[in-house]
């Protein structure tokens, strides 16, 4: 009765409104939880510094456009490869080491190498935030019918979707993808038959990493003020959206990235009096799929060897 | 068989131990005792976190939101009836507890068996999950405590926290709740409980195997965990005077994490080492935040931010290279203690001696 209400008394234009910040808060969602997804098919851990190589790719972004004035289209492509850069080093560092190690041990070197990044923004950057730059055009208001969005927006959803259909292409049509397929089906089988593990491992989190930057930008441009934390909140809910889709799945991760924007989103604008629990969303989100489908809405049932 | 002898020395150490504690609280100046009672109160919520993560092998990282309970009850019942106007001056308080007053242990009590109520509700559907999913679900839940906390302003004074706690900087105090929290944690995991909690952590499957109840042991560790994670909080916001729902981020269970890292998972005195190393040496590595200077130079890296940098490095580094931590899963024991009195060197040529 409640929500039938709430229903009725948002004009069309207000939900339209709702509609266009759910689905760009959800791409961005879906391009960070595609990096969490990808990582989880093949280590089978959480890259808890994913969240903390988004910061840094903002970071990245506006010192290249504020401090060192290069132009913005070309600063962004600087981003990509020194983000998909950053990806690789904390994996060769963090991560490697352990790669026989009890799995407890990655999860605590993970979340140490996402706090050592935290703590080093802070340090380097300071804790106030900063403003990020504005982009000529991208940053500007448009006005649709009396929406109101900023036009980047618009490009959001679409440079998502364009991402994720290379990505399918590089993983179902490449030898490099083939290549990923079978680590993430089997690790030792994949090693026996001659795939260089450490090679596709990087390869991994430099691509997760790229699509992270690219996510950071937008992000940036959507969302200003950046600071050292800024990650944090954004990582726990990307890779419970990549939960919901069902870990491993890219696809899915895209999906549960969009159930989860949108839902906050909507959440809030049907029911303000909730705003102060908007994150709590998520979470209970998260419970709800893994007591009811633990294996998300598009994961492949795995079973435990003893 | 010198179970009675270790029971007695156990004893006449705590009680000398207490001697200390009165002997500090009367001679030592107050920013001592505060960093000397910030390093019992770590010990009590390391040895908590030490309970689910190192013992029962369930890693979870609610510790944060269950010390932000414990803490808040502290808060709302423990402030003087006549200053709470002042402190809630925003939203008035909730007029069915603005007049409840409670002396400060039993507001500790009450905080610990509600963290413990919470964890057993939680506990229900997240111990299900394994290792990374119960880390993010514990992680969640933590956060969703903090954001409760936050919106329910008549109750908790919301984002501006609540002030004038009568401030506790009492070493004797402190310290007997460590004790005490220190010798049930001790009991429980030399019960069979604690040996089902051993069990679960090395094999899941073959513990089933053996009639072990997953569900019930790794619940019961939860809540302890829990409970002891509330105790401690209440005194970690009693100590500090306020509460405030930015004191309890979820980067606060780090701090724990790096104790039981450090002291070894699955040790009891090796929490006890590792919270006393953490937090002197976090207080320590306070020099890092201050400007220093070198022979008349001042060196631009020495700025606030430095400390935890620092902190974080020495995370990973323990991890990377120093996985078993001091005490690995360890104890230090009476019969070691008295071999390496007696034979100050043997300890290098053979490992330990094994009681019974």
């Amino acid at each position: 009765m409640e929500l039938f209400q709430a229903i009725t008394n948002m004009t069309a234009v207000s939900f339209a409104q709702h509609m266009v910040n759910g689905i760009s808060l959800g791409s961005l969602y879906a391009l960070i939880a595609i990096g969490y997804t990808m990582v989880y098919g093949i280590l089978l851990m959480i890259n808890f510094a994913h969240a903390d190589i988004v910061m840094m790719a903002c970071y990245f972004a506006l010192f290249g456009i504020t401090t060192f004035h290069i132009p913005w289209y070309l600063t962004f492509i600087l981003t990509i490869a020194a983000t998909a850069l950053l990806g690789v080093i904390i994996e060769r560092s963090a991560y490697r080491p352990l790669r026989d190690a009890p799995k407890n041990s990655v999860l605590i070197s993970a979340i140490g190498a996402s706090f050592l990044l935290e703590n080093l923004a802070n340090y380097l950057f300071s804790g106030r935030p900063l403003h990020f730059p504005d982009i000529p055009f991208l940053s500007s208001m448009i006005d649709l019918n009396g929406i109101q969005v900023q036009a980047i927006c618009l490009f959001i959803p679409v440079v998502t979707l364009a991402c994720l259909f290379l990505l399918l292409h590089i993983v179902n049509h490449t030898k490099t993808g083939m290549a990923m397929r079978a680590v993430s089906k089997d690790y030792e089988i994949a090693r026996v038959m001659g795939v260089n593990i450490d090679n596709i491992i990087s390869i991994t989190f430099a691509i997760g990493s790229a699509l992270a930057a690219i996510g950071a930008i937008m992000w940036g441009i959507r969302y200003p003020g950046i600071t050292p934390y800024l990650g944090v909140m954004p990582g726990l809910k990307c890779f419970i959206a990549a939960v919901v889709g069902g870990i491993g799945n890219i696809k899915g991760a895209v999906i549960g990235g969009f159930i989860l924007g949108l839902g906050e989103i909507l959440i809030v604008a049907f029911f303000p009096q909730f705003s102060g629990y908007r994150d709590a969303f998520a979470f209970i989100m998260l419970l709800l799929i893994l007591f009811y489908k633990p294996t998300g809405l598009l994961g492949e049932k795995m079973t435990e060897k003893v | 068989m010198n179970n009675k002898r270790n029971i007695m020395l156990t004893i006449a150490a705590l009680v000398i131990l207490f001697g200390v504690a009165c002997f500090v609280q009367a001679e030592v100046n107050s920013y001592v005792r505060r960093i000397i009672n910030l390093c019992l109160v770590y010990a009590i919520i390391g040895l908590s976190m030490n309970v689910t993560n190192g013992f029962a092998g369930q890693f979870s990282l609610g510790q944060a939101g269950f010390m932000a309970i414990g803490a808040y009850m502290v808060g709302i019942f423990t402030v003087p009836v006549e200053l709470r106007a002042d402190v809630f001056y925003a939203v008035p308080m909730n007029p069915h507890l603005v007049n409840v007053y409670m002396p400060l242990w039993m507001a500790l009590i009450l905080g610990g068996v509600l963290a413990a109520f919470v964890a057993g509700i939680i506990g229900t559907p997240v111990l299900r999950l394994r290792g990374d999913y119960l880390a993010i679900a514990t992680l969640g839940f933590s956060e969703i405590i903090r954001i409760v906390i936050t919106n329910a302003t008549s109750i908790t004074n919301g984002a501006l926290g609540i002030k004038n706690i009568p401030p506790l900087n009492d070493v004797r105090y402190i310290f007997m709740a460590a004790a005490i929290s220190y010798v049930l944690i001790t009991l429980l995991l030399n019960s069979s409980y604690g040996r089902a909690f051993k069990a679960i952590r090395e094999d899941e499957i073959a513990a089933e195997a053996m009639g072990i109840s997953l569900f019930y042991h790794k619940n019961l560790a939860f809540m302890v965990s829990a409970f002891f994670a509330g105790i401690g909080g209440g005194l970690y916001g009693a100590l500090l005077g306020t509460v405030d729902p930015k004191n309890f981020l979820f980067t606060l269970t780090y701090n724990f994490l790096l104790i039981i890292v450090l002291g070894g998972m699955g040790s009891v005195t090796g929490s006890m080492f590792g919270a006393i190393i953490v937090t002197a040496g976090l207080e320590y590595l306070r020099l890092f935040d201050e400007p220093m200077e070198l022979m008349g130079i001042a060196i631009p890296l020495f700025r606030p931010g430095l400390r935890m940098v620092v902190f974080s490095i020495l995370l990973m580094v323990c991890v990377l290279f120093w996985r078993r931590g001091i005490m690995g899963t360890n104890e230090l024991t009476w019969e070691k203690i008295i071999s390496f009195v007696k034979h100050p060197l043997s300890g290098f040529r053979k490992k330990g001696v094994q009681g019974k």
